[in-house]
């Protein structure tokens, strides 16, 4: 098996991000820290197994979230994005301002 | 889209299919089920009687229009959950699932920024799967969006859903079915004989300036080089979406 | 058959109970309480081949003996080609050590033979590895002299970092592994080289490790920081923080 294979992508961490994010992620859009690229969640590697979770930049591979749940409480490094954009999904009140 | 948080459930299984020698379709009752769209999939979670708990992602075959959810799952030789849905799974048995999920690898027919574009579809193995719920969704639509798949299995028998794309697409010029066959063709084999690459993406795509909409779903490494491929032929990335299958997706 | 033997038999909207339930019965009531309504598929079961291990003192506490050897993966494959690997040491300390690939396998190696555990719960008995120890490294620091380092921290390709105590990769403890089983150690389990801590869970024993850094000061590593246990002895079971 070579190493790519083991790489799904941010359309396969949609259910988990589900969990901590009440929204639709995988058209969530990420900045990344290092290398300044932004892509939409469905488009990043995601690796995952027993101990956690880690989304990873597609340009530069740095860890934009990296998550684990642990006796009842999730854990999450988010410091590998400088911005992160989710849809609300709800209705405009035309504001922009937070309700 | 709704925002919401996914809830686990149980789907009854109520019928099963032999697609191929190593996949399977099977049937849901998922009680709770609300909707989705053609390209999304569900997380399917089991738990053994010690705790022990593995997850994975499987698309939904089905199209929206159809009350019972389809999911094909290939049998992954080591892998951690499709042995047990292929092997162990029976009608009348439940499995724990949450869905719909993805917003990103979507196509609707009644999505009016779609208007114009023809589809272009690359599927590789079991990546077909989320790309025949479009197909179906389509065919259910009756909007004869132009649409060509290309679909590269290892050998004919291998084909998921044969049958039904060559009668869907027989009955439907605005479909074009486009198959390789990358490690044995039988006799007489219409359809290319290797795995997909840059010339035989040319031939088969439609021109940029038709602006296409591009999804590609399979192994990592053919997603990565399709994507790559239509890029350097002159697809604008935004009009190509991926979805990458891993082995560790069995 | 009892209801908790078999609850997936139950139609869902009873909502069968799984292990622990507890029932009491009160002037002719019945009431359960549900210490889970978590569904059980029937006869599934984890992948990883467990051996009903013969060595059963060797296996710590929560583990299960396998004879796979899995692989873990935080993110993609580092391929360093070994005409560029080096191996430093630095921190704290009066010059940095740097080895070249072809320096570090003319150091003096050892055959370890080792039981290994994963805090995902396998243990593997009695792996072969072959490297150079910590300890052959570390005599070309004055140790003594650098009474304020208790720490290091292993850093590697593709970012991974894991902490340990200074101790506790001196005296016999830790190597630095190139082969594993007689052959170098493939891409996926860590080559061209990578920690082996075995005291510790296997998280510890960082793949792909380039150097180890000399602290004062301790600083949780990759998994540490996110909720696993700071130091990580399998037989007090140190998997979380807090356990």
């Amino acid at each position: 098996m070579k190493d790519n294979d083991l790489r799904l992508d941010g359309n396969a961490a949609g259910g988990l991000l589900n969990e901590i994010f009440p929204f639709e992620m995988t058209t969530a859009e990420a900045t990344c820290l290092g290398c300044g690229t932004t892509r939409l969640f469905g488009e990043v590697m995601f690796y995952r197994h027993e101990m956690g979770a880690i989304l990873r930049c597609v340009d530069c591979d740095m860890a934009l979230i990296r998550i684990t749940r642990i006796h009842g409480y999730y854990r999450l490094d988010l410091r590998g994005m400088s911005y992160l954009r989710i849809a609300t999904g709800g209705h405009q009140h035309g504001t922009g301002h937070l309700q | 889209m709704a925002t919401r948080q996914l809830k686990w459930q149980l789907a009854k299984v109520v019928e099963i299919r032999k697609e191929t020698p190593t996949v399977k379709s099977f049937i849901l009752d998922v009680p709770d089920w609300t909707t989705h769209l053609a390209g999304q999939h569900v997380d399917v979670r089991l738990m053994a009687a010690d705790g022990y708990q593995a997850q994975r992602s499987y698309s939904i075959a089905s199209p929206p229009e159809v009350t019972h959810l389809m999911l094909t799952v290939e049998r992954i030789e080591d892998g951690e959950v499709s042995p047990y849905l292929t092997d162990e799974l029976r009608v009348g048995d439940r499995i724990e699932l949450r869905g719909p999920i993805g917003g990103y690898f979507v196509w609707s027919a009644f999505d009016d920024k779609n208007d114009d574009s023809p589809l272009f579809l690359v599927a590789g193995g079991s990546g077909i799967v989320p790309l025949m719920a479009m197909i179906r969704h389509r065919a259910n639509s009756g909007k004869k969006v132009p649409t060509r798949l290309l679909y590269s299995s290892a050998y004919q028998e291998e084909i998921i859903y044969r049958q039904e794309l060559d009668h869907i697409s027989a009955n439907d010029s605005s479909l074009r079915v486009i198959y390789t066959l990358t490690k044995r063709q039988p006799l007489n084999w219409q359809g290319y004989g290797r795995r997909i690459d840059r010339p035989m993406l040319a031939d088969t795509i439609w021109q940029p300036a038709e602006k296409p909409r591009a999804f590609t779903c399979g192994p990592t490494r053919l997603v990565e080089a399709v994507a790559n491929c239509l890029q350097e032929l002159g697809y604008k990335p935004e009009s190509i979406k991926t979805e990458r299958f891993g082995p560790t997706g069995g | 058959m009892g209801i908790s033997e078999a609850p997936w038999k139950q139609p869902y909207h009873s909502r069968a109970p799984t292990e622990g339930i507890a029932s009491q019965q009160s002037a002719g009531t019945i009431f359960e309480v549900f210490m889970t309504s978590q569904f059980i598929s029937p006869g599934f079961k984890r992948r990883a081949r467990e051996a009903d291990s013969a060595f059963k003192e060797r296996i710590p506490p929560g583990q299960y003996e396998t004879k796979d050897f899995p692989v873990l993966s935080a993110g993609p494959t580092p391929r360093t080609p070994l005409d560029q690997w080096k191996f430093s040491i630095y921190g704290g300390i009066a010059e940095d050590l740097k080895w070249t690939w072809d320096e570090f396998l003319r150091l003096p190696r050892e055959t370890v033979t080792v039981d290994i555990h994963c805090v995902t719960k396998w243990s593997k008995l009695d792996t072969v590895w072959t490297g150079v120890s910590v300890d052959t490294l570390l005599k070309e620091v004055n140790l003594e002299a650098q009474s304020g380092i208790g720490y290091l921290i292993a850093f590697c390709d593709g970012g991974y970092t894991t902490n340990l105590p200074l101790p506790d990769v001196r005296g016999g403890k830790a190597w630095i592994a190139y082969e594993y089983d007689g052959k170098p150690i493939t891409p996926e389990h860590g080559g061209p080289a990578r920690l082996l801590v075995p005291h510790l869970y296997f998280w510890k024993s960082a793949k792909w490790v380039r150097g180890l850094k000399l602290v004062a000061q301790n600083k949780a590593g990759f998994w540490e920081s996110l909720g696993y246990h700071d130091y990580g002895d399998p037989w007090k079971e140190q998997r979380y923080a807090g356990d």
